[in-house]
């Protein structure tokens, strides 16, 4: 009796401070994102502060006063890059992994499995080994610079992630209740549409989710294949690291405004998160 | 004019073939019951008359016509799977509306449909569920409300008395003659309980090793089993094999040492003398007795076991064959304990023979 009570306490010791250590960071990001920088820089550091909005009031006006000069800043276009990018790279990747998935589920067919293999080697092979090639291309071809050439690049991170975790999701519903809705009159299409993709319905949710944050979170495409007018909030924090000095609070500012979205996306969806993913893992 | 008929259908997965060069045909509103232990094809042969899988050779005929460029959609054969593939997104009344669905009935007749169906299979009071809220034998009635919704021209049913309790498949073996008939289908039936057979089936056809070894009555196939397979598998407590070698007496007649008590064999054939045998008792056809008998055996009782109504008893007999016996409820034996000295009056008219080396029935030819 008395063992089980000392060792639910030293759990939920544990459990804290597992919780500190992982939210640490984040609460002080926050915390630095109403600081002036002569707060952030004050030696030793101390929680105790007067709070400031002029960070975020800077970012969203796009004008921001370092003391040593104005800046311009386009952070809210960078915000909306962001959004435009990883949206559409998901939604495409839907369009076309779905499917896809569907098929390397419920079909054998002649180098299936290789073609598979390949889209998910795309995740091994590091970024800059394609990228330099790719500028060039871009450049001749014009696509450069471009929200169409970014996405068709994302895919890269998108496509792989969503093919892989929806295929387990088809391969874990059993083909008897395909074949039976097929009985009952329904062409295939239908038994897809009606029957697969509904009881695929989390992964899939979980997939695009997972695709969506690790498409929001690039930067290496970005940085190289776009200039500010296409690139994301990752790559426009960046313009914060100027001459005159490092705008921390400014930064940490422009850090939370980026991560709200997909930490309101992954708080509301974590259910699926969690669900579609272990399912994935099971079925490995 | 058949209604239904399988020309020379053979299916291979790798190099086993698992049906091989199957033909048969059926008359409108027949029943046929696919009997065979499990993994020899029967659920493959459903499929390949559904349209689900294709055969690699062969066709499968509709009213004279090939289905075969047909899709399963299009088929217009309907089936309950073993594992009831009902939609898990869909409540009861979608599952079954779903025929209906994809043949554009109007939504005041689908309903009207649907509750009739329900209401035949007992099932109307938990149309609203979804298919994890149902009980295994709620789900197997709404899955054959599903294959019987839309009067299908054929019904395929995969063994669909498997996951449900005795009681409901007690109660399904006594209801589903009756719904046959109402719906007036030519029926498929697959199982591994040869009691379905008996009771659902017109004619049984018994699949071993991709081939119907036997196609007959379930009476005869009980009866009169092609050979020992057939035999062992078609009867629960399963049939007893004993070796033996009939041999001719002085007058003629041919007698057999059946496990080391001596006995006469009324109706044998001469050319049996001589011949290594194997005498298939059935047993229900051994009479046991407390007190010795004339002819009777004397065994040991080694053991009692219920079974339904009749009792099955292990004996064993003065060589040590162990026979399987089986009495009815009123019989002196029906609460005897085992390890006690009984007699054993066997049927010798009623046992079937067989050929020890290849199986075959001798009784046929």
């Amino acid at each position: 009796m008395n063992s089980t009570v000392v060792f639910k306490g030293l759990r939920g010791l544990a459990l804290i401070a597992v919780g500190l250590f992982f939210l640490f960071p984040i609460l002080w990001v926050v915390l630095m994102s109403f600081m002036t920088n002569a707060d952030i820089l004050r030696s030793p550091p101390s929680p105790f502060f007067a709070p400031t909005l002029d960070n975020y009031r800077g970012l969203i006006s796009g004008n921001l006063d370092s003391g040593t000069g104005a800046l311009t800043t386009d952070y809210m276009h960078n915000l909306f890059n962001s959004f435009v990018l990883s949206a559409a790279s998901v939604i495409i990747s839907l369009l076309l992994g779905v499917p896809a998935a569907y098929a390397f589920a419920r079909f054998k067919f002649r180098l299936g499995e290789d073609m598979a293999f390949t889209l998910l080697s795309f995740k091994f092979a590091p970024p800059i080994l394609v990228l330099l090639p790719l500028q060039l291309y871009f450049q001749d071809i014009g696509l450069y610079d471009t929200y169409f050439g970014l996405i068709w690049v994302y895919q890269l991170i998108t496509m792989p992630l969503i093919l892989w975790i929806v295929r387990g999701y088809f391969e874990d519903i059993s083909p008897d209740i395909e074949a039976a809705f097929r009985l009952d009159g329904h062409s295939w299409v239908k038994s897809f549409l009606k029957i697969a993709v509904p009881l695929a319905g989390p992964g899939i949710a979980a997939a695009g989710l997972l695709a969506f944050i690790f498409a929001w979170n690039n930067f290496v495409f970005a940085l190289i294949l776009g200039s500010s007018s296409v690139q994301p909030v990752t790559v426009g924090a960046l313009a914060f690291i100027t001459a005159s000095g490092i705008q921390y609070g400014v930064i940490a500012a422009a850090l939370v405004l980026s991560v709200l979205p997909t930490l309101a996306l992954a708080l509301y969806a974590q259910k699926y998160l969690v669900e579609g993913l272990s399912l994935g893992a099971v079925k490995g | 004019m058949s209604h239904l008929a399988l020309n020379r259908v053979s299916k291979k997965f790798g190099a086993r073939k698992i049906l091989d060069d199957i033909s048969f045909e059926m008359k409108r509103g027949e029943t046929l019951v696919v009997f065979g232990p499990s993994g020899v094809g029967k659920t493959t042969l459903l499929r390949a008359i559904s349209g689900i899988m294709d055969p690699d050779e062969g066709d499968v005929l509709l009213n004279g016509r090939s289905v075969m460029d047909k899709g399963p959609e299009t088929r217009g054969v309907a089936m309950a799977f073993q594992n009831f593939a009902l939609y898990p997104h869909m409540t009861a009344t979608e599952n079954i509306a779903s025929p209906l669905r994809s043949r554009g009935v109007s939504e005041s007749e689908i309903q009207s449909k649907v509750k009739e169906v329900a209401k035949l299979l007992r099932i109307d009071h938990v149309l609203s569920h979804l298919p994890r809220q149902l009980s295994n034998g709620q789900k197997q009635r709404t899955s054959l409300a599903r294959s019987l919704v839309h009067n299908p021209e054929v019904l395929l049913l995969d063994d669909p008395l498997r996951n449900v309790d005795a009681k409901v498949r007690y109660e399904m073996r006594l209801e589903l003659p009756r719904l046959f008939k109402r719906f007036q289908t030519t029926v498929i039936y697959v199982t591994q309980d040869y009691k379905e057979a008996m009771a659902l089936g017109d004619r049984c056809g018994v699949l071993l090793d991709g081939r119907f070894q036997q196609l007959d009555t379930p009476a005869q196939v009980y009866r009169h089993p092609k050979d020992t397979r057939v035999a062992n598998l078609f009867g629960d407590p399963p049939i007893n094999l004993v070796p033996t070698r009939p041999s001719k007496m002085p007058d003629g007649s041919l007698h057999t040492n059946l496990a080391g008590h001596e006995m006469a064999m009324p109706d044998a054939r001469h050319e049996w003398a001589g011949r290594d045998c194997l005498i298939g008792l059935r047993p229900e056809h051994i009479a046991l007795h407390a007190t010795p008998q004339p002819g009777a055996m004397q065994v040991e009782l080694e053991a009692v076991t219920p079974f339904s109504v009749r009792n099955v008893m292990l004996l064993r007999a003065p060589d040590g064959t162990e026979i399987l016996a089986s009495t009815p409820e009123d019989h002196p034996l029906h609460n005897a304990r085992g390890q006690q000295r009984v007699w054993a009056s066997i049927d010798m008219k009623r046992a079937l023979v067989f050929d020890r080396q290849t199986g075959a029935s001798l009784l046929a030819a």
